[in-house]
């Protein structure tokens, strides 16, 4: 059977490193999108500029950037060295952090444009019904904004399954280790196993659409029990 | 216990200065036309302008203090604000609305019970529904509610009538007038609609360009000449009386107030109710002598306090009833006929009494 040739290896190193990820990217993304949202800086613009930067940039620079930046001799991989971290690249931890890095757009703009939509009124009612900031974010902006976290979620974990260039530069094809899908898939080509890139491919094309599919049922019926 | 306040806020284009002091009881209305800084009052007393500057004392609990430097948080502010909009979650359902705050509240300060307000306002048949299934006056309703289970020490209504219909509003408003009685809460109430304010109110801060023009008891502030009350069109004064009784000849029933008596047609009310009525100013005309043969009931004896310009053609005349007081809106001609002066006594004939309450 051909199920059975498959190296699964590299689909549950994929969905470990979307899962770690999108969680990374909800716990920095949530607050710096409510920020982004409320803030009146005015480098708010040039901020927001930065964070949309891997939605243009060719995946392949923004690796090799990430390459130059967390290898041994870079900037944050020297001082990460001499805290007596171990190496960033070519390591699980480098895709997650380049993951994180490479899908934060994905968490930060829907987010930010829920928080935005939602407006200061039901903020107002709930500060004079005695809710302090945080009781208020996570009793009125949690809940409403519930479908806007949804489809964060999931673009952020779908894109981190999808990526590619990023992957690669940072984390090369060590088997088990760094060799996730989109790489395998890329593998088994080049190596004309036709059936076994299909399988993946196949796989990845279902999850995508069932995933997709969920997230907008759920959404739909949330915003028809809110009426 | 008082509420004084003193609060100053610079925007562009737009400076709030008012300094006041109101009573810790009882409705004072908040008077003034749109633009005039109302609402933003109201949010710094709320402390939802954070760029607000002054002082605000409620009772002795200080919310705000500039020299002490003093600025307590929305919801370390023991208030309820009942907005123009009602503001429900609209992921929460009614009872889960009421509790937001109520459950937010230590059990040792909570004065209000639960079951009490819920039925002072009628929601016992909505108490599950979810907000955008409820109508605009029950949403309202649920809002007020929801304000007043946080027994605060202050309640503060912005125009809680002014995006409801008119069938909404007069659902509503039997709701309002029975608070301040049920509670011993005081209520600022915001309105451009004098007829609210005649209805609700005892005190009156009046502000204009973001300024306060004048404060104090509501009957004094509506007839003063001076201010812009008494000029506009629906001017009036506002008048407490009891109903002594009914005459069923001609249905009539009778009121008693400072001045004498007020013959109104037949009220369904008990001897001894008390009821307010306001007698507009266009309605009152002025008579040297005891006008006889004339068609109208309501005339009493009274004198001459001031006279004021109200238009080319136009003057207000202030008159003492009793110890209250009506303004009459005559022509300047008919006051150079009567040679009317301040101290004249005279006979205010009234053409129509209007029931508030």
């Amino acid at each position: 059977m051909i199920i059975e040739s498959i190296d699964w290896a590299p689909l549950w190193l994929t969905l470990r490193l979307a899962t770690v990820t999108t969680l990374i990217l909800l716990i920095i993304g949530t607050p710096f999108a409510w920020w982004l949202s409320r803030t009146t800086c005015r480098f708010k613009t040039a901020i927001e500029a930065v964070v949309a930067l891997p939605l243009v940039l060719p995946p392949t620079v923004l690796g090799f950037y990430l390459l130059v930046g967390l290898g041994p001799h870079g900037p944050v991989g020297s001082v990460w060295h001499n805290l007596g971290g171990d190496a960033l690249v070519f390591t699980f931890t480098g895709l997650v952090i380049g993951s994180t890095i490479y899908s934060l757009p994905f968490i930060v703009q829907p987010l930010q444009n829920t928080f935005e939509s939602l407006g200061q009124d039901l903020l107002e009612a709930a500060a004079t019904l005695r809710a302090s900031p945080l009781n208020r974010f996570f009793t009125v902006v949690v809940p409403l904004a519930r479908p806007g976290f949804l489809t964060a979620i999931t673009l952020a974990f779908a894109h981190t399954v999808g990526e590619f260039g990023v992957v690669l530069m940072i984390g090369g094809n060590i088997p088990g280790k760094t060799k996730v899908v989109s790489i395998a898939i890329l593998d088994h080509v080049e190596s004309l196993e036709y059936q076994e890139a299909h399988l993946l491919s196949a796989g990845l094309l279902l999850f995508a659409f069932v995933v997709l599919f969920i997230v907008y049922t759920l959404n739909r019926r949330y915003k028809l029990s809110l009426t | 216990m008082t509420i004084r306040a003193r609060i100053q806020l610079v925007r562009s284009g737009f400076k709030l200065d008012a300094e006041f002091e109101i009573p810790g009881k009882g409705v004072t209305a908040l008077f003034g036309q749109s633009g005039s800084g109302k609402s933003t009052l109201l949010r710094c007393l709320a402390g939802l302008e954070r760029s607000s500057s002054g002082v605000i004392f409620v009772g002795d609990a200080c919310w705000q203090d500039d020299t002490g430097n003093v600025f307590l948080s929305p919801h370390q502010r023991s208030l309820g604000y009942v907005f123009q909009d009602a503001r429900l979650f609209p992921h929460l359902d009614v009872r889960r609305n009421l509790e937001f705050g109520w459950k937010r509240v230590p059990p040792m300060q909570r004065r209000i019970e639960f079951d009490q307000v819920v039925q002072w306002l009628g929601l016992e048949n909505i108490i599950q529904r979810m907000p955008p299934r409820l109508s605009g006056g029950e949403q309202q309703r649920v809002a007020i509610a929801r304000a007043l289970l946080t027994s605060p020490q202050l309640l503060i209504m912005d125009e809680p009538l002014a995006a409801l219909d008119a069938t909404a509003k007069a659902e509503i408003l039997p709701y309002l007038e029975r608070l301040p009685e049920q509670l011993s809460m005081p209520v600022i109430y915001v309105s451009h609609a004098l007829e609210e304010v005649t209805r609700l109110a005892d005190s009156m801060l009046l502000l204009k360009d973001g300024k306060l023009i004048a404060s104090g008891n509501l009957k004094d502030v509506m007839t003063r000449l001076d201010l812009p009350l008494s000029h506009m069109d629906e001017a009036g004064s506002v008048i407490d009386a009891t109903v002594i009784g009914h005459d069923d000849e001609f249905q009539l029933t009778c009121l008693k107030f400072s001045g004498g008596q007020i013959s109104v047609s037949r009220l369904s009310l008990n001897q001894g109710s008390p009821v307010r009525v306001r007698i507009l100013a266009r309605d009152v005309s002025i008579a040297l002598g005891r006008p006889e043969q004339t068609s109208i009931l309501n005339v009493f004896a009274a004198s001459v306090i001031e006279l004021g310009a109200h238009s080319p053609s136009q003057l207000l005349v202030r008159l003492a009833v009793g110890t209250d007081q009506v303004v009459a809106r005559i022509t300047r001609k008919s006051a150079a006929l009567l040679d009317l002066k301040s101290g004249c006594q005279v006979f205010a004939q009234v053409k129509s009494v209007a029931l508030v309450s």
